[in-house]
């Protein structure tokens, strides 16, 4: 194999599995979207409040150390050295289902029947005050989020493939990071229980049925507000592993919610009712920006293309198939 | 109140009385001070011209719509309106004008969503598919089989609804409220756009569902033809208030009824 040609597997390779993390926070969106109808601009800072939220069971940061300091004079900052790894998960995976709750007691109850912009308004309100939220419970400096999952370049990788060029070509193996091969493999694993839970259970299909029609739904007497909970619980788990995957490899920072702009042309790719196209759209993004920064931007010697192709390839495809890959197409009665 | 006090009630008792409800939409009146009841195991038709109401009271009765005054009887309590949810629970299941199928799941999917109350394994026994959740779907199933006989839908039972012919899909809608079990069955014009054909067939699922089941059914319905064949009692509204009722023959030979349909002159 020549090194161009191994060059460009590495590239494809890298870019599906950054395509991964990008279906994993789309994923989020797209569950939302199909349930209750409402674009969760949110879903970026669930991302980011779960990854605070564990790091801040895991170090045993008190909540709203500062605040309640600042108050009462006080200097509280922990409470205990640290957590295991996988009880701290499941706290915050609790603390990601009360926070569905209470987002359902309090803003989606009380907008039950308006209009999608008024929902979606709503969230970005909610994204605001979760964002503070999150802030003034754990605190703004960056942290180093660590759950025992390895990272760093794959050496069997390397070794493997060093042997594939050429004799005496100047090729030093492929580089993929072992964190992004972590990442594919729990979100495959994340897609594949949905796809059961939703298919073969009770629950599962009555998800399915309010995603597809309220009305009907409400009259075979499933309780819309429960399944949006659950909804809207399910999509703060998803956000909790991309916050742990996006954490771990740049740290918990307050820009991590920001990965919600990169889902949005994954959106626009694979459709928002789609949770194939979620994840094809997410892997298409991937690999598209990786080739086009390595190829185009080779060959143009212009550089950061990766961080914004993918909004070109969105435009691309409004202009010639807005409903995206697998959206509904969109029929309307003149 | 449950089902159990629903079951209890004699054929032929009343099993729902509305008082005069009363509904608007701003400064829109959808009904006005409209009254009736319904027996137990009766087939009760609402006609009515375009936009008197029928679908609002369906509404009413099952409680997407909160009537604005009046009062709902239901199974011997008065209400002040009914919750979709608990309309379901006790008992009354309908099917929608506008066919409201989940069209991206297959027929027997739609139809096990009928059995969703009915089903009391949580899902995580489910997932396992594990001892008791394992037979309890299999009792479910036999029941959407049975259903499934009944309304010929053998052939179309893995094609997503979606995809189905009108006809085909206002019978999937049927299946998923009989697959129910309910008491209480409101149907919105069961046989709107259909042919002919589709019409005996779904007047026949109809009488058998009444007979056999001894389910009450409160329908809407345009083909006077079929209305007149089929109820056994008839209310008749116009511009959300009710100007008749009774028998089939009665309502035939009401001159309110007669010129609401056809139009009266004023001299």
């Amino acid at each position: 194999m020549s090194v161009d040609l191994l060059n460009f597997i590495e590239t494809v390779l890298n870019g599906l599995m950054s395509g991964v993390m990008y279906s994993l926070v789309a994923l989020g969106f797209v569950l939302i979207f199909k349930a209750s109808g409402v674009f969760n601009f949110a879903q970026g800072v669930f991302a980011l409040f779960a990854a605070l939220t564990l790091v801040g069971y895991q170090t045993g940061q008190v909540p709203f150390a500062h605040l309640i300091n600042e108050l009462f004079g006080t200097n509280y900052h922990h409470w205990y050295a640290s957590m295991p790894n996988f009880l701290a998960i499941i706290l915050t995976m609790i603390t990601m289902i009360a926070l569905a709750w209470v987002i359902e007691r309090l803003v989606l109850k009380h907008l039950i029947n308006q209009e999608p912009i008024i929902l979606f308004m709503a969230t970005i309100g909610l994204a605001f005050v979760l964002e503070g939220v999150g802030d003034l419970m754990w605190g703004s400096n960056v942290k180093v989020l660590d759950v025992g999952i390895p990272s760093g370049g794959s050496e069997w990788l390397e070794q493997a493939t060093i042997g594939l060029a050429p004799e005496g070509s100047d090729y030093y193996g492929m580089y993929v990071d072992v964190l992004n091969v972590w990442a594919s493999v729990i979100a495959v694993v994340l897609v594949v229980s949905l796809a059961l839970f939703s298919q073969y259970t009770k629950t599962g299909r009555a998800l399915r049925a309010v995603a597809d029609d309220h009305q009907a739904a409400l009259s075979v007497g499933i309780s819309l507000r429960t399944i949006w909970v659950l909804v809207w619980a399910i999509s703060g788990f998803i956000a909790m592993v991309a916050g742990i995957m996006w954490g771990t490899e740049s740290g918990v920072q307050f820009s991590l919610s920001l990965i919600a702009l990169k889902a949005l042309p994954v959106l626009i790719l694979g459709g928002f009712t789609s949770i194939p196209g979620a994840i094809i759209g997410g892997l298409m993004i991937g690999v598209g920006e990786k080739l086009a920064e390595i190829y185009i931007g080779g060959f143009f010697q212009i550089g950061a293309l990766e961080n914004w192709f993918a909004y070109v390839m969105a435009l691309v495809f409004l202009l010639f198939r807005p409903q995206g890959l697998f959206g509904e197409k969109i029929i309307e009665r003149v | 109140m449950s089902l159990q006090d629903l079951q209890n009630i004699p054929y032929g008792k009343k099993i729902l009385e509305l008082k005069n409800i009363s509904l608007a939409f701003g400064g829109v009146k959808a009904l006005t001070d409209v009254s009736f009841e319904v027996n137990k195991g009766e087939v009760f038709a609402i006609i009515g011209p375009n936009g008197a109401g029928k679908s609002s009271m369906l509404n009413v009765i099952n409680g997407f719509y909160k009537p604005t005054s009046g009062l709902i009887n239901f199974a011997g309590t008065d209400r002040k309106g009914m919750e979709p949810e608990f309309a379901a629970k006790s008992g009354i299941a309908r099917t929608f004008q506008n066919i409201a199928l989940f069209k991206g799941m297959s027929t027997l999917d739609n139809l096990m969503t009928g059995r969703l109350l009915k089903q009391k394994q949580n899902f995580l026994m489910q997932a396992l598919y594990f001892g008791p959740a394992g037979k309890e779907e299999e009792i479910h199933r036999e029941k959407v089989e049975r259903v499934i006989d009944f309304l010929d839908l053998q052939s179309i039972r893995r094609t997503p609804v979606g995809s189905l012919p009108y006809g085909l899909q206002k019978r999937v809608e049927l299946g998923r409220a009989l697959a129910m079990e309910p008491e209480i069955l409101l149907l919105d014009e069961p046989m709107a756009g259909m042919n002919v054909e589709e019409k005996q067939d779904m007047s026949r699922f109809v009488l058998t569902v009444n007979n056999e089941f001894k389910t009450t059914i409160v329908l809407i319905e345009h083909d006077m033809g079929v209305v007149m064949d089929i109820s056994d009692r008839i209310v008749v509204l116009d511009y959300g208030k009710k100007i008749g009722s009774g028998f089939p023959q009665e309502i035939r030979n009401n001159k309110a009824v007669i010129d609401a349909y056809l139009g009266v002159s004023d001299d």
